[in-house]
Parts: structure tokens; C-alpha cells; sequence
């Protein structure tokens, strides 16, 4: 076994220590919580809230794959070159909104819970996505897509087995940088009472209790950590396997 | 054969090919020469309606280009270009069995001619088929390009610059290659380039374009001896010119009996190379073998009197 996949294994480990044992870490926390307070969060189980935590991220995230990959296909199609600035825009615009705003504003319409939290990601995971898939669609080889054509192709196979395929590992990059991103920003939606590892944090945060805020931000930066190497692996794979890389 | 009926593709105003008229006949190479810009490029891809005409037609076989459905067309015509335009992703096979697959061929028939094409181009399939482009030479790159563009046996192959991104010696190499899979296969070849002495070698007929108009349709020997205009004899090069010719002829024209002195010169050989022979050894004539045995001489006298006359050919 390689250093790199050793220290894998280690986070890993850890991971999931923290999340199914916590107990084993009360010597670690008990120096950064308050005289006579909980050190480990019992409210709620950390399993619970770290599978919901990733349920949450996970449906974001997919709505936001299909609708940014739907949008950067649309807009380098010939008949769509009128709607890249207007689309362009809109993809801005989701990023420049605050979360917090975005879940101030969603509250009202979707009440307490995962509804805002939700909306939130999904806007928020939409403009990598949809960059980078654009500039994977509109920087081809010129020759291969000069062959594709000539050799007759229908636009539809140029896209399905030409374009997206070659497109895939800065496709896979967007992806990767817009999901580290919701893993990070799900925290804010226990504000608004959605389950995730935020609420750990809050609780901290409410009760100054360090101890809270350090365990429930070590599991949070593990995952981000873990699924960003997760998906930077699939992206070489991918690279490798278009010659793109040795 | 491939009629192209007075084509003409106008771009803002001025037109990119002007009124082209000519015919390529089957189991031919036709070359067209000319600068860039002279439409060249243009003409081929109209061929394929890559580009479309704004007037004229193509018509293969008789069959217009126009009643036919682009991709089908397409997928008809082989096309074979500059930097070979290989897909990364797919391996040599697929490569070359892109065409088929699209034609609905059964996969053991893709395998068949996926082999067999590898095999003329002297790649070893079991070596190369799963290998990927980026994992070829240049020159490995471009066979297999010219082999996707082969594979569903097309009644045209359009080439535009194929060897354009190789290295000199490469470049010979896969010169000789087309030659001989053509005359294998007797496919119809129209072969686009800058390079008239590429044209010259290569193609049984060699058409000249200057701005947009076809200005000679010929053999090499014709363009060689009588060209058109100026700029025909400009891109036949004054200097070299009975060189290009003798390059043409074959040694049996002027083979005589009898012996001669020295290191012997193979009878597929053209006089060119006959005359090299005669001046880097310094003799009079040379011997000619056939399959290694001797089968007469060739004079430098002969030699030069065939370069001198060139000028009534044609």
C-alpha cells in the first residue's frame, strides 16, 4: 500500500471514529468545553445527522449536475449561442446571492426544515458546474470534432459520444469544487432547523462550547476532504484514460 | 466517378471557389495543388457538404450530392485529415471502426476489417488494436487516421493535408503507403495540398487552383511540361523542372542492352534516380537489374535527351 492510499485509510478511520464512537474522543474535547457541560453532543445521534447532512448535499447536488450540464449543452449548441450571456447571468447571479439570504428568502415560501437549505445548495452548486462544463464543451480538439463531422456523425452522437466524453474530467472538476462547497455551506441550513452537522456547530456556538463547534467541524472538514480526493482520483482516472495525462 | 458541375461558394460577397468544373475518374488519385487560401480546402469539403455549395453540384456515381441526407453522404465518403483528428478517448479499433459501427455492421464483420486494414498498413493488430492514439507515434497516428477513413470500403476518400503534421522522412514513408493501398484497394482518392512535388508523386491526375479557380486539370507530366499559366509554372518551380519530369519516367523507356560498370540500379526506379546514380559515381551509364539479375544499361546521353524533349510532352 502506497503513503497516499495509507493516509486515506487514516482519514477514513478517523471519519468514522468521530461519527459512530464519539465517546472515545472525551479526553481530546474535554479541555474546550465549559466546567460541568456535555462534552460530546448528545442530542441527537452523529450518525444521523451526518447521513441526513449528506442526503441533503446529495440531492442538491444532483439537481444542480442536471440542470448546469442541461443549461452548458444548451448554450454551446449553435442554436443556443443567444442564451450564453443571459444564462451566464442567471448562474452569476445564484452565486452572489448570500446562503443566508437565499435561506431568509426561501423561509417564508418553504417554512423551517430542509425545503430553504435545499434551494440554497442547489443555486449555489449550479455556477462551477456550469462553467466549467461550457469551457469542456467549447475548447475540443479542433481535428476531432472536424473528423466527427466528417465522417457523419449526427449532432446527437457528436454530443453523447464525442463532446461530453472529452468534456468529462473538467466536468468532473465542477462537480468536485461545487459539492466541497455544500458539504461546507449545509452547515448554515441548521439555522434554519434543517438536519445537518451544523446543528452540532450552533449548539457549540449558543452554549460557547468549543468542544461542540471542534467536533462537529472535524467531521464536516473530513468529509469535504475525503470526497474532494474521492473526486479528484475519478478525474485522473477519466484524464488517463483519454491520453490526457501518463 | 465523381462529376463536380461548375461549383461555386460564395463567402461576404466574394466567391472562396469560382465556377469549378471537373470529373475524377474511379481508382484514381486526383491532387489539388494550390496556395492557401486558393479554396482548396473549400472545394473538397463541399464535396462532403461540410460545407455547402452556393451553387453547382457533386454528383457521385450520377447520384447528386444535394438528394442525399448529410450523415449518410458523409458516412459514404471517407475523410481523412491534417493532424489525423483521431478520438482520444476510443482505442485504435474503435477508431477505425467508427464508420462501420455507424453503417450498422455486426461486430465480428467491425473486427474482420478493423484487422485486415491494420494489417496493410503493417501495424500488427494484436499489438495495436487496444492501444490508444495518444499512446502512437505520428506517423501511427496518421495510418490509423487514413484507416478510419478506409474502413467501410467508400467510393471517394477526400484527404485534406493528411500528411501535413509529419516529419520529412515520415512523410515519404506514408506518401508510398497511400500509393501502394491504393493501387491495392483501387480506390478513389482526391487528395488536397500545398506541396506540388506531394502532387506530382502521388497523383494520377493533378488539378491547380489559384484564387478560387481550377486554372489546370492534368498528369503530372502535362502540368510539368506545358503549364497553364504563370502561376503553374511558378508552383512547378523553373529549376527543377526536368528534374520533377524524369522523376516521372520510368527506366524502361530508354533501357538498352548490353552491360555497364558498377553498382546496378533496381528497374522500378524512375531517371531521376538513374541520373542521381550517373552523377554522384561519375559514370556514362548504369546498369539495370530486375529482381537481381541484370537486364541491361541506361545512358546519360538517354537520360538527357529525354529531359531536353520534355518540353514537346504533354
Amino acid at each position: 500500500m502506497s503513503w497516499a492510499n495509507l493516509l486515506r485509510a487514516a482519514v477514513c478511520g478517523l471519519m468514522l471514529a468521530l461519527v459512530l464512537r464519539p465517546e472515545w474522543f472525551e479526553p481530546m474535547f474535554a479541555p474546550f468545553a465549559p466546567e460541568g457541560a456535555a462534552i460530546i453532543y448528545d442530542r441527537a445521534s452523529l450518525l444521523s445527522l451526518s447521513l441526513s447532512h449528506l442526503v441533503i448535499v446529495a440531492a442538491a447536488s444532483v439537481a444542480a449536475v442536471f440542470v448546469a450540464l442541461l443549461l452548458a449543452i444548451l448554450v454551446t449548441r449553435p442554436s443556443g449561442k443567444a442564451f450564453l450571456p443571459l444564462s451566464r447571468t442567471i448562474a452569476n447571479m445564484g452565486q452572489t446571492f448570500p446562503p443566508v439570504a437565499v435561506l431568509a428568502l426561501a423561509v417564508p415560501m418553504l417554512g423551517f426544515g430542509s425545503g430553504p437549505t435545499l434551494v440554497a445548495l442547489f443555486l449555489y452548486g449550479i455556477l462551477p458546474i456550469f462553467e466549467n462544463t461550457m469551457t469542456g464543451l467549447s475548447t475540443l480538439p479542433p481535428a476531432t470534432m472536424e473528423a466527427a463531422r466528417g465522417i457523419g456523425l449526427s449532432r446527437r452522437q457528436r454530443l453523447f459520444q464525442v463532446e461530453l466524453p472529452l468534456a468529462l474530467p473538467l466536468i468532473l472538476t465542477g462537480i468536485r469544487l461545487s459539492v466541497v462547497i455544500a458539504i461546507g455551506t449545509a452547515t448554515i441550513g441548521s439555522t434554519v432547523a434543517a438536519r445537518t452537522l451544523g446543528e452540532v456547530i450552533i449548539a457549540g456556538l449558543l452554549t460557547n462550547n468549543t468542544a461542540y463547534v471542534l467536533q462537529g467541524g472535524l467531521i464536516v472538514g473530513l468529509f469535504a476532504v475525503l470526497i474532494y480526493d474521492a473526486l479528484t482520483q475519478l478525474e485522473t482516472f477519466f484524464q488517463k484514460r483519454l491520453g490526457l495525462a501518463h | 466517378m465523381i462529376e463536380i458541375d461548375n461549383i461555386t461558394k460564395i463567402y461576404e460577397g466574394r466567391p472562396a471557389v469560382d465556377a469549378v468544373s471537373m470529373t475524377i475518374e474511379s481508382a484514381t488519385i486526383t491532387a489539388i495543388v494550390g496556395t492557401s487560401g486558393s479554396g482548396k480546402s473549400t472545394l473538397l469539403r463541399m464535396i462532403n457538404r461540410l460545407v455547402e455549395p452556393t451553387s453547382g453540384e457533386v454528383r457521385i456515381n450520377g447520384e447528386p450530392t444535394t438528394g442525399m441526407a448529410k450523415n449518410a453522404l458523409r458516412r459514404r465518403i471517407g475523410y481523412a485529415i491534417q493532424g489525423h483528428g483521431l478520438f482520444p478517448h476510443h482505442t485504435v479499433a474503435r477508431n477505425i471502426g467508427a464508420v462501420p459501427r455507424l453503417l450498422g455492421w455486426d461486430k465480428a464483420k467491425i473486427q474482420d476489417r478493423v484487422d485486415e486494414l491494420l494489417d496493410l498498413f503493417s501495424m500488427p493488430p494484436e499489438e495495436f488494436r487496444s492501444r490508444y492514439p495518444a499512446e502512437l507515434s505520428g506517423g501511427q497516428q496518421q495510418r490509423v487516421g487514413v484507416a478510419r477513413a478506409l474502413a467501410s470500403r467508400p467510393d471517394l476518400l477526400l484527404m485534406d493535408e493528411p500528411f501535413g503534421a509529419l516529419d520529412p522522412i515520415i512523410r515519404t514513408r506514408a506518401q508510398a503507403d497511400l500509393h501502394r493501398i491504393q493501387r491495392t484497394l483501387g480506390s478513389t482518392i482526391l487528395l488536397v495540398t500545398h506541396d506540388m512535388e506531394e502532387a506530382i508523386q502521388l497523383g494520377d491526375q493533378v488539378a491547380v487552383m489559384d484564387q478560387g479557380r481550377l486554372v489546370q486539370h492534368g498528369t503530372p507530366a502535362e502540368i510539368i511540361s506545358n503549364p497553364a499559366t504563370d502561376f503553374v509554372a511558378e508552383m512547378v518551380g523553373g529549376v527543377d523542372r526536368p528534374l520533377r519530369l524524369l522523376s516521372l519516367l520510368p527506366i524502361s523507356d530508354i533501357l538498352e542492352d548490353g552491360a555497364a560498370e558498377g553498382e546496378p540500379i533496381d528497374e522500378k526506379t524512375n531517371l531521376r534516380e538513374a541520373l542521381s546514380a550517373c552523377l554522384w559515381s561519375g559514370r556514362d551509364s548504369v546498369p539495370v537489374e530486375r529482381n537481381g539479375a541484370l537486364i541491361g544499361h541506361v545512358t546519360l546521353k538517354a537520360i538527357r535527351s529525354r529531359a531536353e524533349g520534355s518540353h514537346e510532352l504533354g
